[in-house]
């Protein structure tokens, strides 16, 4: 077929939202690229998926079915879109930067001689892949130079699922040939650690620590602070990983997605798995002493310091505004 | 159980940022380096993993130039048994495949039951090293895990999903896993660790030449354009907490 190919993401019948933020960036880079893009849904039994695809606008919509596809595993997902990359021969290969994407697409993309451009942020000419490095401090551009097929995957929020183009398309079924003992690992169902009893999602004001806040005998600081403004305390991940405060109070990728009036960021360099959590909040306010920290991109107001010179401070001045 | 742990050495969190003459990476000149932190955690693993046994081997893995002996000499200190030094001086113009393969090669002779990195690197962030080395050596492997439990077939592994969700998955052995930070707290190396570190074995073993261009090139690094307009507040702790609290009720509106 050439052309882009969008490997779309489901979990029991239901899309893994960043799915359509890929076909978005798949839409656009074919129309770019002056070709058509067509798109993958992969499963047991997907029709009603495969079917609410066919009214985008894509060349075509495969439906890759296999009994041994019902839950995911690297070993089947990884042997069926290699079936489907040989038989239609896709330019690009585009996925959205998911957990389940991290644990399959760099073993496709060795099968086929590949490596995998992961975690693009923007798409320019070329096409030129833009990635972050260094945590997000510096931006590089990436292409690709292999004679096979282009494997990339989008960044959450890169894209807009609602730019994706309506349309009408047909459904291919594609079985592809999977052998009973092909799957080498045995998932079981998912599952939460223990009821979340922190909504960090309806809080209007946050006050969220990072690791500037050096040691657990510091977090009174920001505790003063979030109290002070009656906000919710988050942190980033290493904070949680020390246990310094719970796992639940974690704002990024692997914790919980915010989007309150007012984010205080504190001593938070602003890594990507954070600013995915947190990019949508309406204000965001960034204390940290290193100018150079990509939280700064985020940030509407920022402040290059000593957290336990400013935090104290501004405690005491928004007590004082209180009373 | 004979454990393998690929270790990364990258530049520490706080490095100056001075982008190279080449444009293509930042200078080295002023770098301090350490460990990628996801691989201390994989190294934490392992060696919890054979406290628990009583028995086995830890073996640390790096690849790069001579520096990374630090590195190696680290883990050794923290209690890993021996350590390989792939020397490469050229791994920056190796891609994933390629950096894999060289991992591949020197991990193939020593056959172990586990091998475990870092989820992702702090420095480039594929996250996909040892996905690709699993491939490469044709095991199974399994990504983003917080806990291993060793079972009377292999092992039981929890995988972090998205949100706050989690998944058990069974694995026989060898695999490869990838270890995400947070699941255990990391060790310091002791004085006495220090010292036997100097009596334990760090071979040193050549890479192969690169076969062939790399599938993947970066072209250039630069400063990520700013996504907002900030607005940055100075002046004395006093003076910026001040402009805080305006800033707080005059525009963002909630004070």
């Amino acid at each position: 077929m050439s052309g882009v190919l969008v490997v779309m993401e489901q979990r029991s019948g239901t899309w893994n939202r960043m799915s359509f933020e890929a076909l978005a960036a798949g839409q656009q880079l074919a129309t770019k690229l002056g070709t058509a893009c067509s798109a993958a849904v992969i499963g047991a039994g997907v029709d009603s998926l495969s079917s609410e695809l066919s009214k985008k606008k894509l060349a075509k919509v495969y439906a890759v079915q296999h009994d041994q596809l019902g839950t995911y595993t690297a070993d089947g997902y990884v042997a069926a879109l290699e079936q489907l990359i040989q038989q239609t021969a896709p330019d690009y290969i585009l996925f959205p930067h998911t957990y389940q994407v991290r644990d399959f697409a760099p073993a496709l993309a060795t099968r086929l001689k590949q490596v995998l451009i992961s975690d693009v942020i923007a798409i320019h000419d070329g096409p030129v892949f833009v990635r972050q490095l260094l945590q997000g401090k510096l931006n590089a551009d990436y292409r690709h130079s292999g004679s096979g097929p282009c494997l990339v995957s989008i960044q959450a929020g890169t894209f807009r699922s609602d730019a994706v183009e309506e349309g009408s398309s047909t459904v291919e079924n594609f079985s592809p040939q999977l052998s009973a003992d092909l799957l080498r690992a045995k998932p079981g169902e998912p599952f939460r650690e223990s009821a979340q009893t922190v909504d960090l999602t309806a809080a209007p004001v946050i006050v969220s620590v990072g690791r500037g806040i050096g040691e657990q005998d510091n977090l009174g600081v920001v505790e003063e602070l979030a109290s002070a403004l009656g906000a919710e305390l988050a942190a980033s991940r290493p904070i949680c990983d020390n246990g310094w405060l719970p796992m639940e109070r974690q704002v990024g990728s692997s914790g919980q997605t915010v989007s309150p009036k007012l984010y205080i960021a504190v001593g938070i360099s602003g890594a990507i798995q954070h600013l995915v959590g947190m990019k949508g909040s309406k204000s965001v306010i960034a204390i940290n002493k290193d100018e150079n920290a990509p939280i700064f991109e985020v940030a509407d107001y920022g402040v290059v310091g000593d957290l336990f010179e400013i935090v104290p401070e501004l405690t005491k001045a928004v007590l004082a505004s209180r009373s | 159980m004979k454990i393998v742990v690929a270790i990364k050495q990258v530049p520490e969190r706080d490095a100056p940022i001075h982008i190279a003459s080449d444009g293509k990476w930042i200078d080295e000149g002023d770098l301090n380096y350490t460990i990628n932190e996801p691989d201390a955690y994989a190294l934490e693993e392992a060696l919890q993993l054979k406290e628990k046994n009583g028995t086995g081997e830890v073996i640390v893995v790096c690849a790069g130039p001579e520096r990374v002996q630090s590195t190696l000499r680290e883990a050794l200190a923290k209690g890993a048994d021996r350590a390989i030094h792939i020397e490469a001086d050229d791994l920056g113009s190796r891609d994933t495949l390629g950096v894999a393969q060289v991992l591949a090669d020197a991990v193939k002779s020593e056959s172990p039951d586990l091998i475990l990195t870092g989820l992702q690197s702090d420095d480039l962030g594929l996250g996909q090293t040892g996905v690709v080395l699993a491939e490469l050596l044709g095991i199974p492997s399994a990504t983003i895990i917080m806990h291993v439990e060793p079972t009377a077939s292999g092992l039981k592994v929890n995988r972090e999903l998205e949100d706050g969700w989690f998944q058990h998955v069974e694995l026989p052995l060898p695999a490869l896993l990838t270890i995400q930070s947070g699941g255990n707290k990391l060790r310091y190396a002791t004085l006495m660790g220090i010292k036997k570190a100097k009596t334990k074995e760090l071979k040193t073993v050549p890479a192969a030449a690169a076969s062939g261009a790399p599938a993947i090139t970066l072209e250039r690094v630069y400063l990520p354009e700013k996504q907002k307009k900030t607005e940055m507040l100075t002046g004395s702790p006093a003076e910026i907490a001040a402009k805080i609290v305006e800033k707080l009720k005059f525009e963002v509106r909630v004070l």
